[in-house]
């Protein structure tokens, strides 16, 4: 048994896990978080993406953790700390929950805010029809949001090539395109057209004002400064 | 027949966004697998690593020993308790049916079969402790071919049948009176087309690999399974176990995807049944994706032999189809049906007057075949639309106009088909019409001659695919004449609660088709109730008592009338009610706008609307004489015939000649699926069923060696294309109502399947015609279009 | 499915790992990013008694200019390396190959050294270290060595690590002056590739006065394509000349037949890709 520390949706856990356990099953099995699913065993569907930070929790996070639930935060100001914290989609069944000591974890239940508001991502794959049996769909928006901190703007063939790791049986990607393309312009701060004569369904919450962003997309941090042996 | 008909204000027809996204974008959904129960132990499954084979030995005793481990057992341990797994179609009085025990008790006939079961406290001590169950195979000869299956000293898959041959069924359009005789068509022809077409084995692929929990410990066993058929599961469990069946619930939960493969009665929904009966505890067992690829059943997997004769003008004049289906090394719960299935489709569109449809089973030492998205009907529709393109390139027309001279003139509806069926309506025409225009035809045709002429290396082809289906599964006296076990009907339950409130409950199991909104949108309509108010429950028999279940694009074309029948005995059961609010006679009120009003009244006069109803039947206090006290309504419906949905689908495709690599340059779909209740949907499924069709054309195929082995046992080898490998579509819609649906809805669940993938391999056909292709085998992988240039595969 | 139980070990310095490695015997294996190590570990393809995990050895990660060469650490990720500025100034075909490896979440967790010791021949990276003459910095019981590229990769999934070494760097030669390109044919987007093609060509006065090619999933390890580079060399920068190259891209190559395509396929795709990724890199087009 190995002794880890991670922390997920904003709570920290600290348990003793075999080297074995793959964090997917950590999170499932252990943590009850069962919004995050396994579609594979190859790595190859992308239906247990999480996105994971290299860092201890973030000021915002710990602040956050310390009001406890009385500080509601928005899904667009959730949206807004991905950002900053640049948090890098994995696949959660493709990592052993020892090599995730130490990280903060978003799943698919830590995404929306704590008022229940939509992350303008997962408003926009509702907005835009884009899942129907919705198992790929966690997976799915992370992987998106995980594109969309790199690339604020991406192009139509960004964006295929960006969720490439990530596979639905029912949609046939086009819709999920398009949420992308909507999510990507809500997140930049610009409106969204309505889909013609959509009308809603019974969604909690309204979006939120889409936060600004910073127009450079920060890459992935890299640990150490550059001194390889020998 | 006017082809789009002004819409009535109101939920159906909006593009209402789904009420199941709230908790599948959060990720609160209820999977099986997400199912924790107190006590709950973890089932593992040992399967054969050979295709065929004698089990001469299983000796668990082992395993017992392990850490963790409360029991395990293997089929001899079982062997006259656990039954056999149920095929509902005999298709033929004389179709040979071997047993198919759950867990294989003397033989293992394809890899992948279970032979022996451990359950532990935790899934990786279950998993750990197969490893320690010891079986002696005798490896027996392996028969994988089906015309080597089918030969006369062939090695049989089931030795004590004495044959590999399940059955021979045949459909003549002579012999049944709905045509001609065709050897007198084929002796009048000018031209006949000879081709064999392969359609390869596929795997469905739900997203969701299956998954099954079964809590013994209750007044009710309760089975948790991610299946696509809590009602038929339920009936089965209790014929194959003899649980009565009041003892057993089955409820299917939120179901990751389907397309017909998770339409089975499974061999691990029974060894976890047996399991958790044995140890009086909940067991749960989910598969794994290699598990699933292995041992769910597969779908597609025949040869078709097909001759086409017809006039040099042009007319068809008759088809002879010659099929053989590999039904694996068993029979599913629907597995000889399926081709059949497309038995009534092979004429399509067209009104050739003779046909003939023979078809044989054959068991191979594969996994078992059975219903994947068309089931049958795009086997059919590939052929006849790769036909007709045959024989518009051997006759120099255009492929739009040798459609054109056969298919049914849209004024010619309701028709009488050469096999059999009528169709109810529909118009080509204009879907045609619409899919060229959009498509931008005449230009492709004018760039693809300038590439021809310029010697490109990418090539451009179009496919063209003109299908129709039948779907709404089905009319009972049908699936009787056709020896289906069951019945077609569905059924639906509409309950006002006392605030006025609505609680439907389907019959239908949707996972994925977005049920719960489209069934609020009718009901809203048609009782005046707010989309909001209404909650639509399903897929548990506790509270879904009867239904049919989800498949073959069924659900709105039958169980939509069930609901809808089931709205008007709400407001029929509502209106002595409103009669006694309103102080009038039954006779002067008529229901509109959501409300009873006295007839002549002002729109705006005070009426009783439904929920005024419901509550004073909840409160009782003041009913006529002879009055039930409640509004709440039940209806079976049972179709009288199939609906009929249509359309055109065209393809640009690119063909690198250097590489052999196929890109799909623009796709334009034109489906005709009668009145729409949601576009958005309606959309989606399009799109969605279009990709699996082009995954067909291009991407999958399940391949076994020469041993039996699969070699596309994970995601890594069976390539389910990505969001980089399928193309933007162009879906639009014409809508001829269905005249017996009161909605004039048919169906779409298939459609785009059916459709796409003929329109994909003609438009590679066509891209390649001038360097002497005729054919391609699918999936088209850039090998096989190489091939295909280098001469290896003209036919 | 899970893989099987096994010791665990998270060194803090490479010392440690190697102790670690060497005390662990036989069975022991390197965890680096785990990329490609945990899907056979899943599927039970890999029963290791123990990993040695080097996610904790800071100083094997990152890019260093040194020289004429640049030093990539071992167990740089991917999603770092393809960004990495020196890298993409001196050493563009590796930014450009390892940017199709896999997908984005497999990058921001493989590794370059992971990705290389695992020898895959279908892998995109052997192929582009090949062609251009990294020299793999080894460290084990023994001390460190220096591994040149060609001699690294033994055969499938084999290299010539010995026991208890573990790869800690690269040393990628600066391609200033050379132009390349990653040429890769796959069934669908995230499948390995059926072939690919690494080049670099350096052009002089219309004449191409270096080349350097390899193939990938051309044999049970990546192959140098010597014959293509020796015709190219000296031959004028015309597509005519790469074109009569290209169509020696399969000679001495072993391709193997399997369920992807067969050998004679690929040995035919090598001549296409080779001579598209080779014009790619030359800049050297119909005119």
């Amino acid at each position: 048994m190995t002794r880890i520390s991670i922390t997920v949706d904003g709570i920290r856990y600290d348990d003793d896990v075999e080297a074995r356990t793959l964090l997917v099953h950590h999170l499932r099995d252990r943590l009850g978080k069962v919004g995050t699913v396994v579609g594979c065993d190859t790595s190859n569907c992308g239906a247990c993406t999480v996105l994971m930070a290299p860092s201890a929790p973030s000021e915002a996070t710990a602040e956050r953790a310390s009001q406890g639930a009385q500080r509601p935060t928005s899904g667009a100001e959730r949206a807004a700390e991905q950002l900053s914290r640049a948090g890098a989609a994995v696949k959660s069944c493709n990592v052993l929950a020892v090599q995730a000591d130490g990280t903060e974890i978003t799943t698919i239940e830590g995404l929306a805010g704590g008022d229940g508001s939509l992350h303008p991502v997962q408003q926009a794959f509702h907005d835009r029809h884009a899942l129907q049996c919705g198992f790929c769909t966690p997976g799915m928006i992370l992987a998106a949001v995980d594109l969309l901190t790199e690339n604020p703007d991406p192009s139509d063939t960004q964006i295929r090539e960006g969720i490439e790791g990530n596979l639905c049986r029912c949609t046939g990607y086009q819709n999920i395109v398009h949420a992308v393309r909507d999510a990507a312009t809500a997140l930049r701060g610009a409106e969204v057209a309505e889909p013609a004569s959509a009308v809603d369904g019974q969604m909690p919450g309204t979006p939120q004002a889409p936060p600004a962003v910073p127009s450079e997309p920060e890459s992935v941090p890299v640990e150490a400064v550059p001194r390889p042996v020998p | 027949m006017t082809t789009v008909q002004e819409r009535p204000a109101g939920e159906v027809g909006a593009a209402r966004k789904r009420k199941e996204d709230a908790r599948l974008i959060t990720g609160r959904t209820m999977w099986t697998e997400n199912i924790t129960l107190p006590g709950m132990l973890h089932l593992a499954i040992l399967r054969s690593p050979m295709a065929h084979a004698r089990v001469t030995r299983v000796d668990t005793s082992a395993a017992l020993r392990e850490p963790g481990v409360v029991t395990a057992f293997s089929g001899r341990d079982v062997a006259d308790t656990q039954g056999s797994l149920p095929c509902a179609w005999p298709v033929t009085e004389d179709m040979v049916h071997p047993d198919h025990p759950p867990l294989a008790v003397d033989e293992v006939r394809h890899a992948g079969e279970a032979v022996a079961v451990v359950v532990a406290r935790d899934r990786a001590s279950a998993v750990d402790a197969l490893a320690s169950i010891e079986v002696d195979y005798e490896p027996l000869p392996v028969v994988l071919d089906m015309e080597e299956a089918l030969a006369e000293d062939a090695r049989l898959v089931h030795a004590d049948k004495g044959t590999n041959k399940a059955y021979t069924w045949v459909f003549d359009s002579g012999e049944a009176g709905t045509g001609q005789a065709v050897d007198a068509a084929f002796a009048g022809a000018e031209v006949v087309i000879k081709r064999r077409y392969i359609q390869q084995r596929l795997i469905p692929a739900f997203m969701e690999p299956r998954s099954v929990v079964v809590d013994p410990t209750g007044d009710q066993h309760t089975i948790w399974s991610a299946t696509q058929i809590p009602h038929i599961l339920r009936v089965m469990v209790a014929l194959v176990t003899g649980m009565p069946e009041h003892k057993v619930r089955v409820v299917a939960p939120d179901v990751g995807g389907g397309f017909g493969g998770k339409l089975q009665v499974t061999a691990e929904e029974l060894i976890a049944f047996m399991a958790a009966q044995r140890v009086g505890k909940p067991v749960k067992y989910t598969e794994t994706r290699s598990d699933s690829l292995l041992s769910a059943h597969h779908g597609r997997d025949q040869i078709q032999d097909l001759e086409l004769a017809a006039r040099r003008d042009g007319t068809v004049l008759g088809l002879r189809v010659n099929l053989l289906a590999n039904m694996g090394a068993y029979l599913g719960i629907v597995t000889p049906g399926v081709p059949l299935l497309g038995a009534f489709m092979y004429n399509a569109i067209y009104k050739f007057p003779a046909y003939r449809f023979v078809c044989t089973g054959v068991y191979t030492n594969t996994t078992t075949t059975d219903a994947y998205r068309g089931a049958g009907r795009p086997e059919a529709t590939y052929a006849i639309e790769r036909l007709m393109d045959e024989l518009a390139a051997e006759l120099d027309l255009d492929p739009v106009e040798i459609r054109r001279r056969n298919w049914i003139g849209h004024d010619e509806f309701p028709f009488d088909t050469v096999a059999g069926l009528t169709y109810d309506s529909g118009n080509y025409e204009a879907a045609t019409d619409k899919a060229l225009a959009l498509f931008g035809y005449e230009e492709l045709r004018a760039e693809q001659a300038s590439r021809r002429a310029s010697g490109d290396p990418v090539q451009l082809g179009i496919g063209v695919s003109t299908y129709t289906e039948m779907c709404g599964l089905a009319p009972s006296r049908v699936l009787g004449a056709l020896r289906y076990a069951a019945g077609g009907w569905e059924t639906a339950s509409v309950r006002v609660l006392p605030t006025g409130k609505v609680e439907v409950v389907t019959g239908t199991s949707p996972h994925g088709q977005g049920h719960e909104t489209a069934w609020s949108q009718i009901v809203a309509d048609r009782l005046g109730v707010p989309f909001e108010d209404i909650e639509v429950l399903h897929g548990d028999t506790r509270t879904s008592h009867k239904g049919l279940d989800t498949y073959g694009s069924r659900s709105l074309a039958v169980g939509g009338i069930a609901l809808v029948n089931a709205c008007t005995k709400v407001i029929d059961k509502a209106r002595p009610v409103a009669a006694h609010l309103l102080e009038c006679d039954v006779s002067d009120l008529e229901f509109a706008d959501g409300a009873f009003r006295v007839r002549g009244a002002p729109s705006d006069a005070a009426g009783k609307t439904i929920a005024d109803c419901a509550f004073a039947v909840f409160a009782a206090h003041d009913m006529p004489d002879g009055v039930e006290p409640s509004v709440d309504a039940d209806a079976t419906y049972d179709p009288g015939n199939f609906s009929f949905p249509h359309g055109t689908h065209l393809c640009a495709t690119e063909v690198d000649t250097e590489t052999g690599r196929v890109t799909i340059r623009s796709y334009v779909a034109v489906d005709d699926v009668g009145r729409v209740i949601n576009p958005l949907i309606v959309e989606g499924q399009v799109h969605g069923g279009v990709a699996q069709g082009i995954a067909q054309a291009l991407f999958e195929e399940a391949v076994y060696d020469s041993e039996g082995n699969l070699l596309t046992g994970t995601f890594i080898d069976y390539t389910v294309p990505s969001a980089v490998d399928l193309p933007d579509i162009v879906s639009d819609r014409n809508e001829t109502p269905a005249p017996d649906h009161p909605l004039g809805a048919k169906g779409v669940g298939e459609a785009g399947t059916i459709a796409s993938t003929p329109a994909v391999i003609n438009a590679i056909v066509d891209a390649l015609r001038p360097y002497g292709v005729r054919d391609i085998r699918m999936p088209a992988t850039p090998e096989r279009v190489w091939q295909a240039l280098q001469g290896g595969a003209r036919s | 499915m899970i893989p099987v139980s096994f010791e665990y070990a998270k060194p803090s310095t490479v010392d440690d790992a190697v102790r670690a490695l060497t005390d662990g015997g036989d069975d022991a294996k390197v965890l680096a990013g785990g990329q490609s190590l945990i899907p056979m570990l899943r599927l039970r393809m890999a029963v290791p008694t123990l990993l040695v995990d080097l996610g904790g050895l800071g100083e094997l990660r990152g890019v260093r200019d040194d020289g004429d060469a640049l030093v990539v650490g071992a167990m740089t990720r991917h999603a770092d390396l393809l960004r990495d500025p020196l890298v993409r100034d001196h050493a563009p075909l590796l930014a450009q190959a390892t940017e199709t490896v896999a997908d984005r979440q497999v990058r921001h967790l493989g590794t370059i050294g992971g990705s290389l010791s695992h020898a895959d021949p279908a892998g995109d990276l052997p192929s582009v270290a090949i062609a251009l003459d990294v020299s793999f910095e080894v460290v084990g019981p023994g001390g460190w060595r220096t591994i040149p590229a060609a001699d690294f990769f033994v055969d499938f999934l084999t290299t010539s690590l010995g026991d208890g070494e573990l790869l800690a760097a690269l040393r990628v030669p600066k391609q200033d002056g050379w132009g390349t390109h990653y040429e890769k044919f796959s069934r669908v987007a995230q499948a390995w590739a059926i072939v690919g093609v690494a080049a670099a060509v350096r052009r002089e006065n219309g004449m191409i006065a270096g080349a350097r090619v390899a193939l990938t999933n051309m044999g049970s390890r990546p192959v140098r394509a010597r014959a293509v580079e020796e015709a190219l060399v000296g031959a004028s920068a015309t597509v005519d000349a790469v074109s009569s190259a290209a169509g020696r891209a399969a000679e001495g190559a072993d391709p193997p037949t399997d369920v992807w395509a067969s050998a004679a396929y690929r040995s035919h795709l090598a001549t296409v890709l080779t001579r598209r990724a080779v014009a790619a890199a030359g800049g050297i087009h119909a005119s």
